[in-house]
């Protein structure tokens, strides 16, 4: 199936969620499912280099943050063009400001993939190994940095106001419907990217590198180049889920931006889901993340992130390929039989 | 006629082991040309920083006319060096013909822009495939080979490259006496069709009866270089050989 | 900026007695990942289970904390062989260290870190003891007692691990395995025992430190993450596998982390080591006295 068919059945299954989600216009499923959705972007942008190419980032939640705060920086900017700029250039800039969601997300999508790309610069060179380590440094330098910068609110955080609603094609929809609408376009222009990589001569490559770098080099494969693009277009997709979040959440502060179920999420949905195509971190997301909704409203928050951290090494001992990989299995099995 | 490769005084240290001490190579185009030495002279190091895998520290490598120093490896393999590893490394998500497809479409592809349609493709990878004896196991993982067969595709692998230069790491290791005759037609019958080739090896017979010219490295140093059969007789090599 | 010398030797001096305990906290990864090349990011995890443990014992038992660490010893020890028995089985003998194995070591940092907090809460825990407290004061100088005797006891322990390492047969074994394993295997001994031992000295140098670090400052689970950061700073700064050279790095990062933290504020701390670690990664991988 090719990648145009693959999106346009994938956008169409996006639009009936859509509308079935709208008839029963129940906002905490929204809320709930947005957070869902962005599992699967997140799982999905860390797979690409994770789980095609073999580089672990755990630095998920520093692309995320990054994300955010560059929409929060580009709101507090709109407040403060008539104190900054003199008069004929700050009704110019009314007109462009607030940025709509969309050009947020491009936006988080450049500043995340630029660092992306220049921290796989400085780093991919080495091993796999040292550039783990360097992306949990880059995380904490630059929520430190976060930390300290006041203009986006630093540790004390930031308020972002969420309209009631929009107007879309001359209908009024309910803002959170619209965030719920675009995570879901989101998730699946991610999982449409990530399949037509898989089947590309670009994710070919990726598993050659994955497989062995030594060799993949000696065969001409430029391993350097695909891994920065790997690296970039990461850092990207993590960045766009960002995006929206500061209007989601309402209230953004650097320690739930940069927390830990983020790093955590997004390496354990992939790998218990699956590393080796784009179903499996949809199918960790899904699982991993309904569960995780349904136990913080039952079990605390904490006890939820023990457990994905149990099923992470449980299954990294003894599922190595996911659940995919242990249908795989049984399926490789029933034919032999 | 100038070399088709020239490996002036390069060296090569891992902290205060020196691996290569100032070795000095040159290979004709079309040539055979054997390397021997004893375990740990430095061959694999000397192949590596030609292939540049590693990069040397003092000298250069001129290839076809053109320093490599500071060039990756795929980009050496690019300009047309290929070659195979002593220790296999398949690409072992992949099957054999996939193995081999990875040097077409990146090497090969990237010479002559993608002009061959998928089934050229698949064909070139029969062909190489049946140029191993491997065949038959086009579908199959490399975890079901043997060693053997192992071997047989890191040749084949980087045959796909379509080098210039093909460097055959102890690709003979384990093989039986006519699986050893098959690889030495093989490589025969590359080396007619024009490609040089420099071939590593500790079984002497294979490389008496296939180098047209011999090296010996000992101790990252190499102490001959010349006729096979003037080699084998220097006193100097036949100590290195038996001291050890 | 007016700086004032009196501050500013302090905070030096602060620096280097710091400086000394990190030396210890790395001692522990300069041989997992220096010498056995595992990439155990989950090490300050087990410091901090190394804190929590000399509080426990310390708050209900009034034992001195650093002789808590002692008694541990071959507790850790035990638990770094299992852990290193379970990652070789699963991970490196099907070579497939590099992903799972990271993400295996991540785990267990998650999981030691979450049941930390679900055990003892969010709240910081400190131990009590005679030197905690009081400090001696040279000249200008004020050294805090509960930061030299941390110091005294990571130098000392950093000694013995020297020692062992250069002059016992298992210590020499355990450098032999780093770099040439299958020579190692011709000299019957058993490569993977002699892994299985250097880890377990790995963890148990983390008792020790849990317990010095407890007796610095106050700890709460999620100390720990700050640690990877610095822990792998001196490794790599320092030169992989050169104990000597993590030593140099320790002190180093020690007294620009205190100079940082007194004249910029301690919130920007943390980025210090993790910014030195960046900046060495990206242009001096090899490190001060590299291999």
């Amino acid at each position: 199936m090719s990648t145009a068919k693959f999106s346009f059945i994938a956008i169409a299954i996006g639009g009936l969620v859509m509308a079935f989600a709208h008839w029963f216009q129940v906002d905490y499923l929204f809320f709930a499912s947005y957070t869902i959705l962005q599992f699967i972007v997140l799982a999905t942008a860390w797979n690409i280099l994770g789980g095609y190419c073999g580089y672990v980032n755990f630095g998920s939640a520093a692309f995320f943050a990054l994300g955010a705060y560059s929409s929060v920086a580009l709101i507090k900017f709109d407040a403060e063009i008539d104190s900054w700029f003199s008069e004929g250039i700050a009704s110019f800039l009314h007109h462009i400001f607030p940025l709509p969601i969309p050009v947020l997300i491009l936006f988080g999508a450049l500043v995340s993939g630029t660092v992306g790309f220049g921290m796989g610069y400085l780093t991919l060179r080495l091993r796999g190994a040292f550039f783990a380590i360097a992306t949990l440094a880059m995380a904490v330098v630059l929520q430190t940095l976060i930390v300290n910068w006041d203009f986006v609110g630093g540790s004390r955080g930031a308020y972002i106001i969420r309209p009631e609603s929009l107007e879309f094609a001359g209908i009024q929809v309910n803002y959170i419907e619209y965030l719920f609408a675009l995570m879901l376009l989101l998730a699946v222009i991610a999982l449409a990217t990530a399949r037509a990589i898989e089947r590309s001569q670009l994710g070919f490559g990726f598993a050659t590198i994955r497989d062995d770098e030594l060799a993949a080099e000696a065969c001409g494969v430029p391993t350097l180049r695909l891994k920065l693009i790997a690296t970039t277009l990461s850092g990207a997709f993590m960045g766009m889920a960002g995006a929206p979040f500061p209007y989601y959440i309402g209230y953004l502060q650097p320690a739930s931006a940069f927390g830990l179920e983020y790093a955590v999420n997004s390496i354990a949905m992939p790998m218990i889901g699956g590393t080796t195509s784009w179903v499996g971190p949809l199918v960790g997301a899904i699982l991993l993340g309904s569960a995780q909704q349904y136990a913080t409203v039952t079990i605390s928050s904490a006890v939820n992130l023990l457990i994905v951290g149990l099923m992470l090494v449980a299954f990294v001992i003894i599922a190595p390929n996911g659940l995919i990989g242990l249908v795989q299995e049984w399926m490789r099995a029933r034919r032999r039989s | 006629m100038t070399a088709l490769l020239h490996v002036d005084n390069i060296s090569k240290r891992f902290g205060g082991f020196i691996a290569l001490d100032g070795v000095e190579l040159e290979v004709q185009p079309g040539e055979r040309l054997g390397l021997i030495g004893p375990n740990g002279s430095g061959k694999s190091t000397l192949v590596n920083c030609i292939c540049g895998t590693l990069q040397n520290e003092s000298g250069n490598v001129c290839f076809d006319g053109h320093v490599m120093d500071g060039l990756a490896a795929h980009q050496r393999t690019h300009r047309g060096v290929a070659r195979s590893f002593q220790l296999p490394r398949p690409f072992h998500s992949m099957t054999l013909a996939d193995n081999l497809r990875i040097p077409l479409l990146y090497t090969v592809h990237a010479r002559t822009g993608p002009l061959r349609s998928a089934g050229d493709l698949n064909s070139r990878c029969d062909e190489l495939l049946d140029m191993v004896g491997l065949m038959k196991k086009a579908k199959q993982m490399p975890r079901d080979l043997t060693q053997v067969e192992m071997r047989k595709l890191e040749l084949a692998r980087a045959m796909a490259a379509e080098p210039k230069l093909l460097i055959a790491d102890e690709s003979m290791a384990g093989l039986s006496h006519s699986e050893i005759d098959d690889i030495l037609a093989l490589l025969v019958r590359l080396n007619e069709r024009g490609i040089t080739i420099i071939l590593i090896e500790h079984i002497m017979r294979a490389v008496m009866s296939f180098s047209q010219r011999l090296a010996v490295l000992v101790s990252g140093k190499k102490i001959a270089d010349g006729k096979p059969e003037d080699i084998v007789r220097d006193p100097e090599v036949v100590r290195a050989y038996l001291g050890q | 900026m007016d700086i004032s010398f009196d501050l500013l030797i302090n905070a030096i001096v602060a620096g280097l007695l710091l400086g000394g305990f990190y030396a210890a906290v790395t001692a522990g990864v300069s041989i997992s990942f220096g010498m056995l090349d595992i990439v155990n990011i989950a090490h300050p995890a087990f410091i901090i289970l190394g804190s929590y443990i000399a509080y426990f014992i310390n708050i209900n038992f009034g034992v001195d904390p650093i002789v808590v660490s002692i008694i541990m010893l071959p507790v850790f020890f035990a638990l770094g062989a299992f852990v290193y028995q379970v990652y070789y089985l699963s991970f490196e003998r099907r070579g497939q260290e590099s992903l799972r194995g990271l993400a295996f070591f991540f785990g267990l940092l998650f999981v030691t870190e979450v049941t930390l907090i679900l055990v003892f809460g969010v709240d910081y825990r400190y131990v009590e003891a005679a030197y905690i407290g009081p400090s001696i004061h040279i000249g200008l100088i004020d050294m805090p007692l509960r930061m030299l005797v941390p110091c005294v006891a990571a130098l000392t322990l950093y000694a013995a691990i020297q020692l062992f390492i250069t002059r016992t047969f298992t210590g020499r074994a355990i450098m032999a395995v780093s770099q040439d394993q299958l020579a190692l295997q011709l000299m019957a001994a058993d490569p993977i025992r002699i892994k299985r031992i250097a880890f377990g000295i790995s963890i148990a140098t983390a008792a020790v430190a849990g317990a010095l670090l407890i007796i610095i400052q106050p700890v709460e689970p999620s100390v720990g993450r700050e640690y990877i950061g610095r822990v792998f700073a001196i490794c790599v700064l320092g030169g992989l596998g050169s104990m000597p050279g993590a030593l140099i790095a320790a002190l180093l990062l020690g007294v620009v982390e205190s100079l940082t933290a007194t004249f910029y504020g301690p919130s920007w701390a943390p980025a210090v080591a993790f910014g030195f670690l960046l900046l060495t990664l990206a242009f001096r991988p090899a490190g001060l006295m590299g291999r």
